[in-house]
């Protein structure tokens, strides 16, 4: 039972990683249209970014703080320089820009850090437990990622429902022409959102440093999980980002940690072992599946022009 | 316009008398180059035939060219270790056995993703076909009989009637007969009814309702038939290399099997091919003079995406480049 619940904050604490980057991606693509698989080489820069300022300051703090800006900034920049250029073009050159936008990231980190990865110690303050369930001592690193998910998570619901920047962003996602006759820089606009989804991916990549490798690729691998959180959700909806991401953290850990077991019970040991983690390492998609074919649109289909 | 059979007849004439300028010349890398370059051409003609023709801009087609390669692999596998696949089947070495099964079987799970992909459109099929590739890419690195991430690898390659496959001539010449197969066989389907629909439900999907015509079936077939194209590259390109792994599955596959048809030039037969061979010498090029060449290759292929659009073949062939 104590391992259940372990189990279930490991989970969350994923989910919570999962949203950061889904936040943006979604955001993104619900607002400019953009479908952008780069959105991983933003994450991967803000790890590297956050693990090299810890290691020359000695604060992590600074290190996430670092990791912030320059991912906000590089976000920006792209979409300035690249990104801007691809709004109105069909899916396809999108997906390919974007691609090339990974060669060109992945090549210059490798340059920039060499091959080998980097590693990232937890800080000293926050490297303890803490026992929030009595008699199973929790990870304090681990709870501090379920709480900043969580702010993260009211902060944009305030942003987007309750300021002025908020009712652009939703004015925009449903017609973009429209804001744009009515006076707002649209362009800025878009140049913000960019900004902003490129720091949440900034802040995953700080925050998932001292608990992952930090290499290059690392940021292909999570997008995968972040597309896929994304459609259950609903593209463009930041809600079903939200409930999408729990669902695909919950699922993927506690499918890690218990269908072996579970096998275990009917097959012999080894076939068990061997069919469960199979089993587990494709049961987030095999729950994509299941939610498409009741609901094609996502879990929160989002009422726009575009109706992708 | 007579300027399209003319290259057409100029890239065949090469690609025939290529192992006779290997032989002259005594390299043979050049003629395994080559090889490759065919078998991945085969793969990007069949991924063409869903995003330049029917407009599903798939980024999970590695996953039936992996799957190809994997039943080649794991036939083979068996073969070599003298056991039976889940204790029931024994392996084979017969290229007349180890193909078709390799193509049923990419076809059959091209036809089944089709099912789930099909029923989306739009950015919601892109990740969805990515999302399933991915799925099938950690469920080949979870089976640890299989090699995991590393893979298996093989003795030799499959036995194939009258030819001796690891003949470096004979290979190539298997490879170019089976690509110009495979793209006269493409002519006609493009040309078809089948062909027609397709072309049609790219272009105005809802036309084609009003004219009674419900594009999922033909979608499924068409998916499932550049599944199959796809699976017999695999299963070549395993030979080819007398080695299989996951990274044939591995997302950036998919999307390198895009870039060379957008390269080669979208919506045309001859393109891909094209598309395949140029991008694979770049590769093998800029190899040559740094370690960072995709730092080269990204930034130019963000150039072709932005500004030219009708691709190398499109350059070549002029206005004509259409095929079908």
């Amino acid at each position: 039972m104590l391992l259940l619940l372990e189990q279930i904050l490991n989970g969350l604490q994923f989910g919570f990683m999962l949203f950061l980057l889904a936040a943006g991606l979604t955001l993104v693509f619900g607002i400019m249209h953009l479908l952008n698989l780069a959105h991983g080489s933003l994450y991967m820069i803000g790890a590297y970014t956050a693990a090299t300022v810890t290691a020359a300051t000695g604060h992590f703090s600074l290190g996430v703080l670092a990791a912030l800006l320059v991912t906000a900034l590089a976000g920006m920049l792209l979409e300035a320089g690249v990104f801007r250029r691809l709004y109105q073009r069909e899916h396809l050159d999108q997906v390919l820009a974007t691609f090339a936008v990974i060669f060109t990231v992945n090549e210059l980190t490798r340059i920039l850090w060499g091959r080998a990865p980097l590693y990232l110690d937890i800080p000293p303050a926050l490297a303890g437990t803490i026992e929030i369930i009595p008699g199973a001592p929790y990870p304090v690193y681990r709870l501090l990622i379920i709480a900043v998910g969580a702010l993260v998570a009211l902060g944009l619901y305030v942003l987007i429902n309750h300021t002025r920047l908020g009712m652009l962003i939703r004015a925009g996602a449903s017609n973009r022409e429209m804001v744009g006759a009515l006076g707002a820089n649209i362009k800025l606009l878009y140049t913000l959102v960019f900004g902003l989804g490129a720091l949440l991916a900034g802040l995953a990549g700080a925050l998932a440093g001292p608990i992952l490798a930090i290499e290059v690729g690392m940021g292909e691998n999570i997008l995968i999980l972040t597309f896929v959180v994304v459609v259950i959700g609903g593209i463009g909806s930041v809600r079903g980002a939200l409930l999408g991401a729990l669902l695909v953290g919950l699922t993927d850990t506690l499918g890690r940690a218990f269908l072996p077991g579970l096998f275990a019970l009917v097959l012999p040991p080894a076939p068990a072992t061997a069919a469960g983690s199979s089993l587990a390492s494709i049961t987030i998609y095999l729950l994509m599946v299941l939610i498409l074919v009741f609901r094609p649109q996502g879990l929160f289909p989002v009422q726009g022009q575009h109706g992708a | 316009m007579a300027r399209k059979p003319l290259i057409i007849f100029l890239g065949l004439a090469i690609l025939l008398l290529l192992p006779i300028y290997a032989a002259a010349t005594n390299d043979l890398y050049l003629l395994s180059l080559s090889s490759r370059m065919l078998i991945y051409a085969l793969a990007a003609v069949s991924l063409d035939l869903l995003i330049g023709y029917g407009g599903m801009i798939s980024l999970g087609h590695a996953a039936f060219f992996g799957l190809g390669a994997y039943v080649g692999g794991i036939l083979a596998f068996h073969y070599q270790e003298f056991s039976l696949f889940f204790g029931l089947l024994p392996g084979s070495n017969q290229a007349l056995i180890v193909w078709p099964l390799a193509v049923l079987i990419s076809a059959l799970a091209a036809a089944v993703f089709g099912l789930i992909s099909l029923r989306t459109s739009g950015a919601y099929f892109i990740m969805i076909t990515l999302a399933l590739a991915q799925m099938l890419f950690f469920l080949f690195t979870s089976f640890s009989t299989y090699g995991g991430e590393d893979g298996i690898s093989l003795w030799q390659r499959n036995d194939f009637p009258y030819l001796d496959l690891d003949n470096r001539y004979h290979f190539y010449y298997l490879c170019l007969g089976l690509l110009v197969g495979f793209v006269g066989l493409c002519q006609r389907l493009v040309n078809s009814r089948l062909g027609m629909v397709i072309r049609a439900s790219k272009q105005n999907e809802r036309r084609l309702r009003a004219l009674g015509i419900n594009p999922l079936p033909y979608r499924l077939v068409w998916l499932t038939i550049a599944g199959a194209g796809a699976g017999l590259a695999g299963v070549l390109l395993m030979n080819h290399s007398h080695y299989v792994s996951p990274a044939l599955l591995h997302w950036t596959q998919s999307g390198e099997l895009m870039v060379m048809v957008i390269l080669g030039g979208l919506g045309t037969l001859y393109g891909p091919i094209l598309g395949a061979m140029s991008l694979l010498l770049l590769e093998e090029w800029l190899n040559q003079y740094t370690e960072h060449w995709q730092l080269v290759l990204g930034p130019l292929l963000l150039l072709v995406v932005l500004f030219a659009r009708r691709g190398l073949y499109g350059l070549l062939a002029g206005r004509g480049a259409r095929d079908g």
